[in-house]
């Protein structure tokens, strides 16, 4: 049995009348590409955003590498080593690509205003880390050829690979990627799923959200499948491929 | 860098220096010491601009009420150097204690206004420099704390290393009156205060200040605590306002609530925008031309008027305001990033252009 890493059991996310997340559960193990697939508006993107944080869930319970994050506010989150991309890319525009990055130290350095002030040796030298560190993980995603340009400048795969760099500066056990292949052509996405591959390989577990099946199939060690806030399905993707359920969730209820 | 860069850059620091150093000989012996005065107001503005530019220009938080803790600063010099308590705490104390009940003013404003932004959060701040003028204003009953609208006079001036900068003293055969002591004392804090802003800025801090104006959501998911990053801009921003504030008191031997109100705001605020919102040598250049603009035509209007049609046709404050006012929005029409931009904020208005092109 692999150790988990996540679990969630029994979430609920209510927006007034929108039952986005009904009695959702599940547990993603150490060192796996976990997939979350299901159709327009299933609640895949909420759920998300719980797990980084960013909503506060009205019950249930939450436990990352045995700690309670349960309502944790996003710091939190990203602290204990959760990190997330966007589906519509959120990069600090104006800023450079190898900027974006040092943001993502933020939380794994601790320098404050008095020592920012002060420019004392530890400062200087906790900067220097986070510049070198920055590089790093630009020449592991392969773009430091654009490390100074700003980033509404990129093209947009690169944008993709910064987003990613800048989530893995936070230094995540598990890094969450909502859509990273949307808008991408065939050669970019092989090239996404090749750095996926070379993420979960250098241990770090990887969520992935995705509407591109053939994608995820081909990728994730275990799926769940989401439906109008539920999740109607979960295993290894070539189990989940056969579920009745999620064949009536993706085509309607005709081909079941 | 080269060899020859690096000695050019010293070179221009030390004219600069120097400038700044023979600054009030050259503007008292050609204009007269009023015109001293008008500069070492110029600096506190530097400083209060600054401080106001942590705020707003790093960390992209309107705050429309940031006399409130220039007001803090000069009250708490104020009353504890002057005969209203009968309290006379050397600068040294009194300064950085203004300095830091402004900060504390300044996470009591940050703190409920945290989830505000936008035009929202410029009226809380608005209100909440209000609040603090009218209660400077009316707390001379049932105690007086204040002394209400009549304000608090003759506060001690500043003695440093026992010259008191209030009385002029002479040194070398030249005569140096207040105003020329004063204003190498605000020159030392102004730089210092440069500096602070400058490192703040090329800092982690000053990272996630950006990462936060930009994209809120984002700078949370990168771990940066929202609550924290933007209480301390307050604060930081404060503590300057503050600083400034307790010089202010100390320089004119008054103050009162009418010092404190909504105009010197905006005021503020307009020195960071017309100058380059967000980069430092804008924000000084936009604090010293709206410092010393508005007096040149307090010089020159009614004069000219005089000459030209004999008699005043628009009263000299009135036109001077009237001028001021079109030379803003001109300047905003014509270059809304500022006289001195910084890159970043250059492009965030170019992108904003474009955008509302696109959507015509």
């Amino acid at each position: 049995m692999a150790e988990v890493l996540l679990k969630i059991e029994g979430i609920h996310k209510r927006f007034g009348g929108l039952h986005a997340l009904n009695d959702v559960g599940l547990t993603i193990n150490k060192g796996e590409i976990y997939g979350l697939i299901g159709p327009n508006g299933a609640g895949k993107t909420t759920l998300f955003n719980v797990l980084t944080g960013l909503y506060v869930p009205d019950e249930g319970s939450f436990t990352f590498d045995g700690k309670n994050l349960f309502q944790a506010k996003p710091h939190i989150v990203v602290e204990s080593g959760i990190a997330r991309t966007f589906q519509n890319i959120r990069l600090f525009a104006e800023m450079t690509a190898l900027e974006n990055v040092m943001v993502g130290r933020h939380i794994r350095s601790k320098a404050g205003a008095l020592g920012a002030v002060l420019r004392d040796r530890r400062t200087r030298e906790e900067e220097r880390a986070i510049e070198a560190k920055a590089w790093e993980l630009l020449e592991y995603v392969g773009i430091t050829d654009v490390a100074e340009e700003r980033a509404r400048n990129l093209s947009y795969g690169h944008q993709r690979r910064l987003e990613i760099a800048r989530a893995l500066a936070t230094e995540p056990k598990l890094l969450a990627l909502d859509e990273p292949a949307a808008g991408m052509n065939p050669r970019e996405t092989e090239e996404l799923k090749e750095l996926m591959s070379k993420i979960a390989k250098g241990g770090v577990t990887v969520l992935l959200i995705e509407h591109d099946v053939k994608l995820m199939m081909g990728l994730c060690d275990r799926i769940a499948v989401l439906d109008y806030g539920k999740k109607i399905a979960e295993g290894v993707p070539e189990e989940v491929r056969r579920n009745p359920k999620v064949i009536e969730a993706y085509l309607g209820a005709a081909h079941a | 860098m080269t060899k020859a860069q690096d000695s050019k850059k010293v070179g221009v620091f030390i004219a600069s220096a120097i400038a700044l150093c023979v600054l009030p000989f050259i503007v008292g012996g050609s204009l007269g010491n009023s015109w001293v005065r008008i500069v070492d107001f110029a600096l506190l503005y530097v400083m209060l601009a600054l401080g106001l530019n942590i705020v707003v220009g790093f960390a992209g938080l309107l705050d429309l009420g940031f006399i409130a803790f220039y007001a803090v600063g000069a009250y708490t010099y104020a009353l504890l150097s002057s005969p209203h308590f009968g309290l006379h705490l050397p600068f040294y104390i009194t300064i950085p204690l203004g300095a830091l009940f402004a900060a504390f003013f300044g996470i009591l404003l940050g703190t409920p206004v945290l989830r505000l932004k936008g035009d929202y959060l410029a009226i809380v701040t608005l209100g909440f420099g209000e609040i603090i003028r009218i209660f400077m204003n009316n707390l001379n009953a049932p105690v007086n704390i204040t002394n209400g609208p009549q304000g608090i006079n003759l506060i001690d001036p500043i003695h440093v290393a026992g010259v008191d900068l209030g009385t002029p003293i002479s040194l070398f055969g030249l005569n140096l009156p207040p105003v020329y002591l004063y204003y190498y004392l605000f020159l030392v804090l102004t730089v210092i205060v440069v500096i602070m802003a400058w490192r703040l800025q090329h800092s982690r801090i000053g990272r996630a200040w950006v990462a936060l104006r930009e994209d809120q959501i984002a700078a949370s998911a990168m771990g940066i605590n929202i609550r924290n990053i933007k209480l301390l801009a307050f604060a930081l921003g404060a503590l300057s306002g503050g600083v400034a504030g307790g010089l202010f008191s100390a320089f004119q031997g008054f103050v009162s609530p009418e010092s404190f109100s909504l105009l010197e705001s905006i005021m503020i605020l307009a020195m960071i925008v017309l100058g380059g919102m967000g980069n430092i040598a804008g924000v000084i250049l936009g604090a010293v031309v709206l410092t010393i603009a508005p007096e040149i035509l307090r010089d020159v209007i009614g004069p000219l008027q005089m000459k030209t049609m004999g008699r005043m046709l628009i009263d000299p404050e009135n036109a001077r305001m009237l001028l001021f006012g079109l030379a803003m929005v001109a300047m905003m029409l014509v270059r809304p990033e500022g006289m001195l931009p910084s890159k970043r904020r250059k492009a965030e208005f170019r992108d904003a252009k474009a955008a509302a092109a696109q959507k015509g």
